[in-house]
Parts: structure tokens; C-alpha cells; sequence
């Protein structure tokens, strides 16, 4: 009996690793960004272009910064989500629009809606790399010292919304 | 009806066409090589090191994704601000982590990826030198135990017995 204890316990281990490796997701890559100062830029604004927009205007404010574009499949899929967040009041959300042009992303927000404050324009996809972008879309959500506190990589989903980013969003406020 | 031969004589000149466009396309990527040769060199040997985060099974240096050939421009821009390959490097490690370079930096968190293999090795060589040791054990006391002149008897009538049937 004892010598199959061994072999046993060995599977059972094995199997064990197995069943975490299946949930993790290699695409998500820990962003070093996480409680690090979220990289300044100042940008034109999507709708007008004329005027720039930089995050030290948001000091102070708790606030999502979503990266999105009209060319990115899941952001159609979260796209109902942060429209019924803005909706809601509970954290403004801003909205980087990568790589991508003007008139398609006009276009996008018009068909689908509009959630965001202010969409920034980041044409080349500059900004995308210093804040580590690698795969549209990602949130950010941002704290009142201008620190990220968190980054959703991939579509933000409802329980991402529930679990996570809204209470993380409350207890950032209070502070 | 149309003439078999004018619909021979279009398709040769649209394969013609697709052959002088494949040229004009072959031209455009090679462009930015021509340009500096240095810095391109420079900017291959540093993006080899470096994982593509979209399609991650591949370099920088070899991947056609969107983002890998904004990154290569990044770095060719670097390269021309006079930066050295460490500063490049912290660069990108700054804004994607660790798991950008394919050799991953020692410390505390990667201890166990450098040093993993190596417990392994020793824990099997551990076991194998207890499990040797036991069975050494093992034969030394089945020596011991050597039969009686009657058992040897015995046993040499069952193996014969064996034998004849």
C-alpha cells in the first residue's frame, strides 16, 4: 500500500500545478506600472483637437483611464459596461484612444455612445508605450496623488467592475 | 464571345502587375535598413533580447505585430538620442516589467526560476543515493541469511523438479 502512497501524492502535486497553470493567463503580464506615477503626457483632445489635455489636470480626482480603439474587438465587448459606469456617476472615466484615426473613432462613439469625459488622441501610439500598453483594451484606474492603482488588461467585465475597480475606486476616495 | 487569347494576354498582365507591385513592397520594408546601418544593427541586437508582448513566443526583432514595430521605432529613436543599450533596455523593462527580456534579471522573485532546476537535480540525486543505500542494505542482510546445508538440498530438488517437467 505504501508504495503507491508516493507516486500518489506525486500526481496529486503535479496535477495541482497543472490546475493553476490552466488558469493562468499569459497574456497578463503584471504591469510594473502599479503604484508608480502615471506617466505625464499632454495630448489633443479626440473631438477637439484644438485643445490638449494633460493628467495633471485630474490631481486630486479618482479616475479610469481606458485605452481604447475602433479597431480593437473587445472594446466593443466592455463598450456597454463603462457606457452604464459613466452613466452612473461613480468615477469619470477618460478615454485614450490608440492607434487609431479620427473619423473611425468619431464614428465608434457615435454608433455605440460615448462614455468617456474626454477621449485623448494618441494617433502614433506614444503615450500607449509609456503607459505599457500591449493589447487594447486596458484600464487604468488612477488616485487623487496622480499614482496607478491598478490595470485591467483585456476587457473590463462585471465582475472585474463589482469585485475590484469599484470598491478599489471607493476606498481610494476616501483617502 | 471573348477571345481566349485576350483573356490570356489579360491575366499576363495582371501577374505582371502583381510582380512589379511585390517589388514595390519588397522596397518599402527594406527601407529603414538603408537608412543606418549602425543604429538598425544596434537596434537587432538589442530587440532580440526582448520579448514581443503580443505574440509572446517571439522577438522583437522578429515579430511583425503592430506593437513590436512601434517598439523598434522607439528604440531606433533612443539609439539616435545617444542612449546605451542599458538605458534601452530599463526602458522597456520600466514600462512592461521583467517579462520583456528573455533573460530574466536575479533577484528575490526569480530565485526559483534560476534556481529551481538545480533543487530539482539535487532532491532526485538525494533520493537516489538513500535508495541505493537501503537496497545495499537490503542484499548485504539477504547474504546473511544463507541457507542451511538441508534448505540447499531442498531447494536444489525443487529446481530439479522444475527442470524435468
Amino acid at each position: 500500500m505504501k508504495r503507491f502512497l508516493i507516486p500518489l501524492a506525486l500526481f496529486v502535486v503535479l496535477v495541482g500545478f497543472l490546475a493553476v497553470g490552466l488558469k493562468l493567463d499569459p497574456r497578463e503580464v503584471p504591469s510594473p506600472l502599479v503604484n508608480k506615477p502615471a506617466p505625464l503626457f499632454e495630448l489633443a483632445q479626440l473631438a477637439q483637437p484644438e485643445k490638449k489635455f494633460s493628467p495633471v489636470e485630474m490631481k486630486g480626482k479618482v479616475w479610469l483611464l481606458n485605452v481604447w480603439a475602433s479597431w480593437c474587438v473587445s472594446c466593443r465587448q466592455e463598450h456597454p459596461l463603462l457606457v452604464a459606469l459613466s452613466k452612473s456617476g461613480a468615477v469619470p472615466v477618460y478615454g485614450l484612444n490608440y492607434k487609431d484615426t479620427r473619423a473611425d473613432a468619431m464614428k465608434w462613439l457615435s454608433q455605440l455612445g460615448d462614455p468617456y469625459v474626454i477621449s485623448l488622441f494618441d494617433g502614433d501610439g506614444r503615450v500607449g508605450i509609456d503607459y505599457g500598453v500591449y493589447g487594447v483594451p486596458e484600464t487604468y484606474v488612477i488616485d487623487k496623488a496622480g499614482i496607478i492603482r491598478y490595470k485591467q488588461i483585456g476587457p473590463v467585465t462585471t465582475e472585474a467592475l463589482q469585485e475590484k475597480i469599484l470598491p478599489l475606486v471607493k476606498e481610494l476616495e476616501k483617502s | 464571345m471573348t477571345n481566349p487569347t485576350a483573356i490570356g494576354v489579360k491575366r499576363l498582365l495582371f501577374a505582371l502587375l502583381l510582380v512589379l507591385l511585390s517589388a514595390f513592397a519588397a522596397a518599402k520594408e527594406a527601407a529603414p535598413l538603408a537608412a543606418d546601418e549602425a543604429v538598425e544593427k544596434r537596434m537587432v541586437s538589442i530587440s532580440e533580447e526582448l520579448r514581443c508582448l503580443v505574440c509572446q513566443n517571439e522577438s522583437l526583432a522578429g515579430s511583425h505585430a503592430d506593437l513590436a514595430q512601434d517598439l523598434r521605432r522607439e528604440i531606433r529613436t533612443l539609439i539616435k538620442e545617444g542612449k546605451s543599450d542599458q538605458e534601452i533596455m530599463d526602458f522597456m523593462v520600466n514600462r512592461y516589467g521583467d517579462f520583456v527580456r528573455y533573460r530574466p534579471p536575479m533577484k528575490a522573485t526569480t530565485y526559483l526560476l534560476w534556481f529551481g532546476p538545480f533543487l530539482l537535480l539535487a532532491s532526485a540525486i538525494v533520493t537516489l543515493i538513500v535508495y541505493l543505500r537501503r537496497r545495499g542494505g537490503r542484499v548485504a542482510a539477504a547474504a546473511e541469511n544463507t541457507l542451511s546445508p538441508d534448505e540447499r538440498r531442498q531447494a536444489e530438488a525443487l529446481l530439479k523438479q522444475s527442470e524435468s517437467k
